[in-house]
């Protein structure tokens, strides 16, 4: 099972996102990614996490979420009508001209953008669902990882299921 | 919009939630407040300590049903009153805490008494604040007693730096605070409600159990004319006491680690179990897997987190307890078509166990389960206890009968040895006219008993009852039993001379070696206008039974130690 996805609206004030992580940490939820963004309202942000939880502590999670004065919404995102997305910033160490050639070419197949490049590296930025982040991390861990950062998942779903009102 | 300062906003903040007591210690970051409070009509209770200060405004709440006010500066002031937050949080207690906090421009650069408090009552309150201007002042107060006294109770704090108080701003009162991500959800759902009573109805064994959520919302006579109807024993959980008389013949008095025979063994045996605003604490179910295994529950709450928090249940039932069982009482009237044999319910005197008390003394001591019982017969009906934590408070649960809700109060969740005291002269503050007990024991009187100087000074004269055994008896008590006699860390033997520190006070002591000679103490306590310490030296080597050992079922429960 892949990890679940959870999308919550809360109010956009300082320390709130302090609360969040605050509950996680004293309910014992251990949590994968977290992103936050305020909305087209900058009342309010979305926050999505991804866990890896069975039913009764993600069920716990999302109550104890619920129950927060400052969130507005949760959910549970389907995970068959959803989109995720996370994007990864990689640099690799191509001295090497056959590190260079394979780089260029995994970065090409996975529809990657070439941000920066020189003598020594390249900086490549990975946009996909975390699995595909994580088979293309496994392809270029032989070329060399000089750094890299991922964004964590932010997810939305399909068609007529939304998360606000 | 007028202008005035902040304090005075602040003031008249506290007065449009009609606050008549504030419990609280002054401190430079307060001065503004304080200098205001000059002015107005509310009674500032001087504590000696914060935590006791917190302490006595949940004790106040509780007895009052009404939000509970205390008061610290910042730095220590305010980290002191985190147990007493954290006591008033996990019991659903509504208490307000107003800290003052250094100025804005030096908040962030570890100043002279600064401590992020926001950061450290976070996982401790309902809601905490800091407010940023003058003018937030009546919204951030008006924002704190709504969320403190509404839902699920709790505790909320509100930290005002110094210059928001000092500063004028253009004031407007609010009439209303709204959160959107605060739902209130008291009126239960009609199908969960058909569902439940469905269940409740076809019932052949049912039981109750009530939670402190009764006593919260004042459906104690809708539990028991419903009891009554279904013909159900009902017990309590620690913090249900008071919710259902212990003198009706449903009592099955306490359930749990210390609960009774006949709650402890009934329990596991009902088909149905309805469990009405009680959060399943492990004190109160034991081993989850042997509490109720072949039973259907049934639980009610107004916090929808709790549903399957701690024991998975067949159906619940979400809203207020009162409004709940209204709507299941009616229903289950409906639907019930047959006569309940009184077999069920005849069975609580099967499990019964008579204590026996022909013995008044053991050896030099008298025995806490007499003496507390004692105690109930001196009081009249209505007269208010507070408890400590341990062995007084597991003796007073059992033996201490409680008749009406908010007469019995005790830190059940987190079980703050040290709360019983300033709680009981909160209580009294509540309640002036009527007799407020402390049953405590020595260890625990020790933590507050600073507060014996506020209980004296604003002549709130609660009386102390101190079981006296030089230990800290409940640890002893599982060192006894489960550690081979091995006592670690637990033998008081510089406890002071209660009678001589009560003296010291002003206040008046006692010690009694008769059961005599303690009815007529706690006569002469009734009548006193000053406060009064009743010294009762109890055999540190008396346990508390019955008992489940940790780690096993309601179904393992001992009458005798060994």
């Amino acid at each position: 099972m892949p990890p679940s996805t959870v999308s919550f609206l809360v109010e956009n004030q300082p320390g709130v996102l302090f609360k969040v992580s605050n509950l996680f940490r004293r309910r014992g939820f251990n949590i994968d990614s977290i992103t936050v963004g305020a909305l087209e309202n900058s009342n309010y942000s979305r926050m999505t996490i991804t866990v890896d939880a069975d039913a009764k502590t993600l069920h716990n999670l999302i109550e104890q979420l619920d129950k927060m004065l400052e969130v507005i919404k949760v959910k549970r995102l389907d995970p068959l009508r959803t989109v995720r997305r996370e994007m990864l910033l990689v640099k690799l160490g191509t001295i090497d001209p056959m590190a260079r050639e394979d780089a260029l070419r995994y970065i090409n197949n996975q529809h990657g953008l070439i941000l920066d490049i020189d003598d020594e590296n390249i900086i490549a930025e990975i946009t996909g669902e975390p699995e595909e982040l994580d088979q293309f991390l496994g392809y270029v861990r032989g070329i060399g990882i000089v750094e890299m950062s991922r964004t964590g998942v932010t997810a939305i779903e399909k068609g007529r299921l939304m998360l606000g009102e | 919009m007028t202008e005035m300062i902040g304090a005075k906003a602040f003031v008249r903040s506290l007065e449009r939630e009609g606050v008549e007591h504030i419990f609280g210690i002054s401190g430079g970051a307060l001065i503004p407040i304080c200098d205001e409070l000059l002015d107005s009509d509310m009674r500032f209770i001087l504590a000696r300590h914060e935590q006791g200060a917190a302490h006595m405004a949940d004790g106040y709440a509780r007895v009052l049903n009404k939000v509970g006010v205390c008061m610290a500066t910042s730095g220590p002031g305010a980290t002191n009153l985190v147990t007493g937050l954290a006591s008033a949080q996990i019991d659903s207690s509504p208490v307000a805490a107003f800290t003052g906090q250094v100025n804005r421009d030096v908040i962030g650069s570890d100043g002279f008494q600064e401590c992020d408090i926001i950061g450290v009552s976070a996982s401790v309150t309902k809601y905490n604040v800091q407010v940023r201007a003058p003018e937030e002042i009546p919204y951030a107060v008006k924002t704190a007693f709504h969320i403190a006294n509404t839902g699920r109770k709790g505790a909320v704090l509100v930290d005002i730096p110094k210059d928001c108080t000092t500063l004028s701003g253009n004031i407007e009162f609010p009439e209303k605070v709204e959160f959107r991500g605060y739902r209130l959800n008291p009126e239960p759902d009609p199908h969960e409600l058909d569902w439940a009573a469905k269940i409740l109805a076809e019932a052949e064994r049912p039981l109750i159990m009530a939670g402190g959520g009764v006593i919260a919302s004042g459906a104690s006579p809708e539990l028991v004319e419903l009891a009554e109807f279904l013909m159900a024993p009902t017990a309590t959980s620690l913090m249900g006491k008071g919710g259902f008389p212990n003198d009706h013949p449903l009592s099955l008095g306490l359930c749990g680690m210390h609960g009774t025979m006949e709650a402890n063994m009934m329990v596991p045996k009902s088909d149905v179990l309805l469990v009405v605003g009680s959060r399943f604490s492990d004190r109160t179910t034991g081993r989850i897997a042997d509490f109720a295994p072949n039973t259907k529950i049934i639980h009610v709450d107004i916090d929808r987190s709790e549903i399957d928090k701690n024991v998975e249940v067949m159906t619940r039932v979400v809203g207020d307890a009162k409004r709940a069982l209204q709507g299941l009482t009616e229903r289950v009237k409906r639907l019930r078509t047959w006569e309940p044999t009184t077999e069920w319910r005849d069975r609580i005197t099967e499990f019964r166990r008579v204590y026996d008390f022909e013995n008044e003394n053991n050896g030099p001591y008298l025995r806490a389960p007499v003496v507390i019982r004692a105690l109930r017969e001196e009081l009249p009906r209505d007269a208010i206890a507070t408890t400590e934590v341990g062995q007084n408070q597991m003796w007073a649960a059992l033996h201490f009968d409680a008749y009406t809700p908010r007469t019995f109060h005790t830190s059940g969740g987190l079980g703050t040895m040290g709360w019983g005291f300033p709680a009981s002269i909160g209580a009294k503050a509540a309640k002036p006219n009527v007799p407020v007990v402390d049953i405590a024991g020595d260890g625990s009187f020790g933590m507050t008993e600073n507060s014996l100087a506020t209980a004296v000074e604003e002549e709130l004269p609660v009386i102390v009852v101190v079981l006296n055994n030089n230990v800290l008896g409940m640890v002893a008590q599982w060192q006894r039993l489960f550690y081979d006699r091995r006592y670690s860390a637990v033998k008081l033997k510089g406890t002071p001379d209660f009678v001589k520190l009560a003296d010291a006070y002003g206040a008046e002591g006692v010690r009694v070696e008769t059961m005599k000679d303690f009815r007529a103490a706690v006569r002469r306590g009734i009548k006193a206008d000053v406060p009064t310490v009743i010294d009762v030296p109890i055999d540190p080597d008396e346990n508390v039974m019955p008992m489940v050992p940790p780690g096993m079922g309601l179904k393992d429960t001992l009458m005798e130690a060994d």
